[in-house]
């Protein structure tokens, strides 16, 4: 394995470890703000034990997060130091800003929220717990703000003289489109896996016949705040598709297979085995139609298919390759308006250019092959993105249908829930996860080849590293994050098990029927 | 306001926000290095780890943020830095990673090794980033061994064992007991009884230790290290670039600041007056005296640092030329001005919540106090 390639694991391996664990945080802040209200406004002390028994389970996932976000807040400058400085103009500020307004919020008050609630009233607690979930989730708007920017790169032009790309207007960096969608996706998300954590576990307690006054009450709150959120996941990922269709056209032609441009409206291949070597899919299965309404929202707009786009990268890159010889010699300094001129016409290229130079020796006179060989390049692999998108709206879908159940049962007031329910609910417990995992996987391994889409190759962005460095901390950090992600699941199981009874306010099930039997 | 003015502004930005990281996060971090010296027992390493259980996660978010506006303000510094120091950093981090978890997962077993393990986790995770910040810095005094191709892809040319020589090692020492005996002060405010007298006694050493490390550190560097000048080249208001400049490499170089502005020998003698003071306060007992002293002395510490190598931030020892510097390795003017705005409106916010919470966590915890809220407390 090549330095790039290594430096992209240790990369995607932090990243998603890292992304174990922050949906849980940002839902469940919120799910536990709801049942802290709850406590304030009715007085009853259940309330207030469920506020601190899911709160240690969100403290033993939160401890985990804040170390491996550690990783990603170093990793850019450490792995990828011309991404730093190439992008840093732009994407740093968000990163500062996200620690600034978000997360000091957050982190000053969770120690506030664990340790607080004698020295707090009950509305200031309240308070406190309110705005750790306002933190937490502002945190995710501007990590999503960069990351929309990797995707959909606005607001902001390249600098012949430094070299790199500076911000020219901050207002559409953050009001991005692709930034605003992915926020309110990717929290709705975190939204929908706290609720299937809490109510899987709530329904096992049910499934037990333990702590039942705790668990039902559990189990509306995370019924009711689930199904809202799954709903908003799958319209506003519904709106990510439309987007896509407008700004990351590669993308979404590879996560559809889309290898040709069909006559609008597209169909949409439900399932089938992408081929790439063939640019087809076989055994594809077809709804007529859809893909058009989904990525166009017409009948008579066309969802470009990757061949053509292709055929448009390999112009792109003839004349990238001219923009980089041109942007040597005004660095050499070339200051002749013409040079000026027919550089800023084709300046977006420039990236294209930058793409050619990694796959031929002589970027300026590439060969037939080489040519060839950088165009291929410039899509993903289609396989992995179209089988990661079905997996995800599979389990998006199946979350929908089983938050459907949970509030339609939750509402009837039964005495005892259905038992297919509640396992139903237990083993979903994996689904958000699988989702989000899957989500992230198309989002970013749908960006390559661009680690900044259209401007900068992945294959450029990279440290100048020995490969035996980042494999030996590539390592490291494998061994680290599987103790680590070891012991926090075995005390997520100890602690779940235990219940409410972990509070030891001998109020609950465990502890009562110690008493009962000493 | 203009492009020079936005830089020097973030050169002070960055230099509060370092201050804010060792004075927060330092006593945390001293705390828990202190763990297995004066903390005799579970109950007592119970007593110090929450005096920083509901702080240092909050604290923490100043390392993070001097992260995110070095990205923000310094990019090539940022990729310079982070990117040449490489496997110092990854090694920060990695005893970084056992923080978190120690602190949250310690308590979750009550188990004597279970407890112990987390308590070398804390030990480790706390020293070994106090040790190599100061390696880093001793380092950057010297120069590092980086230099830039035409594409402004950086070359580090050094290893990871050249980081560890004498002068950075010293540098590393101090740092530790710096970070160390900030722990000490804040312990003596937090504590009382045994635990207590052994705080001050901590800080009684350390502050004089540290006092003695700091003086010599200056010593060394005016007869063994040579200093970076620009010679030219160099254009406060221009666009960031970083090779352009010529610099050289003279005797005595981090002096001229000082022989240029006289007054700024205060800022040397305040912090060995802040490491002594602690001391010599530790010893009367004046409790929060000692921990503002020490305090003062850190501050004192990095804009000596600062001054010392201003306008540098990291001078290249194989090519001169390309070293960063304040006013060639910035972000755009744009980027600064709305980073500014930024940090005006949040950094007194933060200041407030963050004095709010030590405000309700007030008061000093004993043994009594753990056994009272087993259950709830680290």
């Amino acid at each position: 394995m090549d330095l790039v390639e290594l430096s992209r694991m240790q990369f995607a391996y932090t990243a998603m470890i890292h992304f174990l664990f922050v949906p849980l945080t940002i839902g469940l802040v919120f799910i536990l703000a709801i049942m802290e209200s709850v406590y304030v406004m009715t007085g009853k002390q259940i309330y207030q034990d469920m506020t601190k028994f899911w709160g240690k389970l969100f403290g033993i996932n939160f401890a985990l997060g804040v170390t491996t976000g550690l990783a990603m807040e170093f990793q850019f400058g450490t792995n990828w130091s011309y991404y730093s400085h190439y992008v840093g103009d732009i994407f740093g500020a968000p990163l500062a800003i996200e620690a600034l307004m978000a997360f000091f919020l957050e982190s000053t008050l969770v120690g506030l929220f664990f340790f607080g609630w004698d020295r707090l009233s009950k509305t200031k607690h309240l308070a406190v717990t309110w705005l750790m979930a306002l933190g937490t989730n502002l945190s995710a708007l501007w990590i999503l703000v960069a990351n929309g920017w990797m995707q959909f790169p606005i607001g902001s032009e390249f600098n012949v003289e430094t070299m790199r790309m500076e911000l020219t207007n901050f207002a559409q960096v953050v009001l991005s489109p692709v930034a605003q969608v992915k926020f309110v996706h990717t929290v709705s998300a975190g939204y929908v896996t706290a609720a299937v954590f809490v109510l899987g576990i709530s329904s096992w307690y049910l499934l037990k016949g333990r702590d039942i006054a705790f668990a039902r009450r559990s189990f509306a709150i995370a019924a009711v705040f689930g199904f809202a959120s799954s709903l908003s996941v799958i319209i506003l990922g519904d709106e990510s598709g439309y987007e896509l269709g407008d700004v990351q056209k590669v993308k979404l032609a590879a996560i559809e297979a889309e290898w040709h441009t069909e006559p609008a409206p597209a169909a949409f291949t439900l399932v089938g085995l992408p081929n790439q070597k063939e640019g087809r899919t076989d055994y594809a299965i077809k709804i007529p139609a859809v893909m058009g309404l989904i990525a166009t929202r017409s009948l008579d707009k066309e969802v470009i298919g990757l061949s053509e786009l292709q055929e448009q990268h390999r112009q792109r890159m003839l004349d990238g390759r001219e923009a980089a010889s041109l942007m040597q010699q005004i660095r050499a300094g070339d200051k002749s308006v013409a040079t000026q001129e027919r550089f800023k016409a084709i300046e977006k290229d420039l990236g294209y250019g930058l793409l050619l130079s990694a796959y031929a020796e002589d970027p300026m006179n590439p060969s037939a092959e080489e040519l060839q060989a950088a165009v291929d390049a410039s899509i993903p692999k289609v396989w992995p993105l179209f089988w990661s998108f079905r997996i995800m709206v599979a389990a998006g879908f199946s979350m929908l249908l089983l938050f459907g159940f949970a509030v339609w049962h939750s509402m009837r007031r039964t005495e005892h829930k259905p038992r297919w329910l509640l396992r139903f609910a237990l083993f979903s417990i994996p689904l958000p996860w699988i989702a989000s995992e899957m989500g992230w996987f198309v989002a970013e391994y749908g960006r390559q080849p661009w680690a900044i889409g259209e401007i900068l190759p992945t294959e450029l962005a990279v440290s100048q590293l020995t490969e035996g460095d980042v494999l030996l901390t590539l390592g490291s950090i494998v061994v680290l994050y599987s103790i680590f992600v070891a012991i926090e699941m075995w005390l997520m199981f100890r602690y779940a098990r235990k219940g409410p009874s972990s509070l030891q306010t001998g109020r609950y099930d465990l502890e009562t029927a110690q008493v009962k039997e000493a | 306001m203009d492009y020079e003015a936005l830089r020097f502004i973030w050169w002070v930005l960055i230099g509060v926000l370092l201050i804010g990281f060792v004075v927060t996060d330092g006593f945390d971090m001293g705390v828990a290095a202190l763990l297995k010296v004066i903390g005799r027992n579970n109950d007592e390493r119970r007593v110090m780890i929450n005096t920083v259980a509901p702080h240092w996660d909050g604290n923490q978010v100043w390392l993070i943020t001097a992260a995110g506006a070095l990205f923000a303000a310094w990019p090539t510094v940022y990729a310079a830095a982070f990117s040449g120091f490489y496997l110092a950093m990854m090694l920060t981090l990695f005893a970084l990673f056992l923080r978190p978890i120690a602190f949250e997962y310690r308590s979750k077993i009550d188990n004597q090794t279970w407890r112990d393990r987390w308590d070398w986790a804390l030990t480790v995770g706390s020293t070994v980033p106090a040790i190599i910040i100061g390696v880093a810095f001793g380092n950057l005094l010297q120069g590092v061994p980086f230099h830039f191709d035409d594409l402004l892809r950086l070359y580090y040319t050094g290893s990871f064992w050249g980081l560890l020589n004498p002068f950075a090692l010293l540098v590393g020492v101090f740092s530790l007991l710096m970070f160390v005996n900030h722990g000490a002060a804040y312990l003596q405010l937090k504590t009382d009884g045994e635990l207590l007298q052994r705080a001050e006694r901590m800080s009684q050493l350390l502050g004089l230790v540290a006092a003695t490390l700091f003086a010599l550190a200056g010593v060394w560097l005016w007869f063994g290290i040579d200093g970076f000048q620009v010679t030219g080249g160099l254009d406060t208001q221009a666009a960031s670039r970083v090779t352009v400049k010529t610099v050289e490499q003279i005797p005595h170089g981090w002096f001229v600041n000082y022989q240029r502005w006289p007054l700024a020998w205060l800022l040397p003698v305040v912090t060995i007056a802040g490491f002594v003071g602690c001391s010599v306060l530790s010893k009367l007992r004046r409790h929060a005296l000692a921990f503002v002293a020490s305090g003062l002395a850190i501050a004192g510490t990095i804009v000596t640092f600062g001054l010392s190598m201003f306008p540098f931030i990291m001078p290249s020892s194989t090519t001169p030329n390309h070293s960063l510097t304040l006013w060639d390795a910035t972000a755009s003017e744009l980027t600064l001005f709305i980073m500014l705005v930024v940090a005006l409106v949040f950094v007194p916010l933060i200041l407030g919540y963050t004095a709010w919470s030590y405000y309700v966590m007030r008061g000093r915890l004993n043994v009594q106090h753990i056994h009272d809220n087993s259950n709830s407390l680290y």
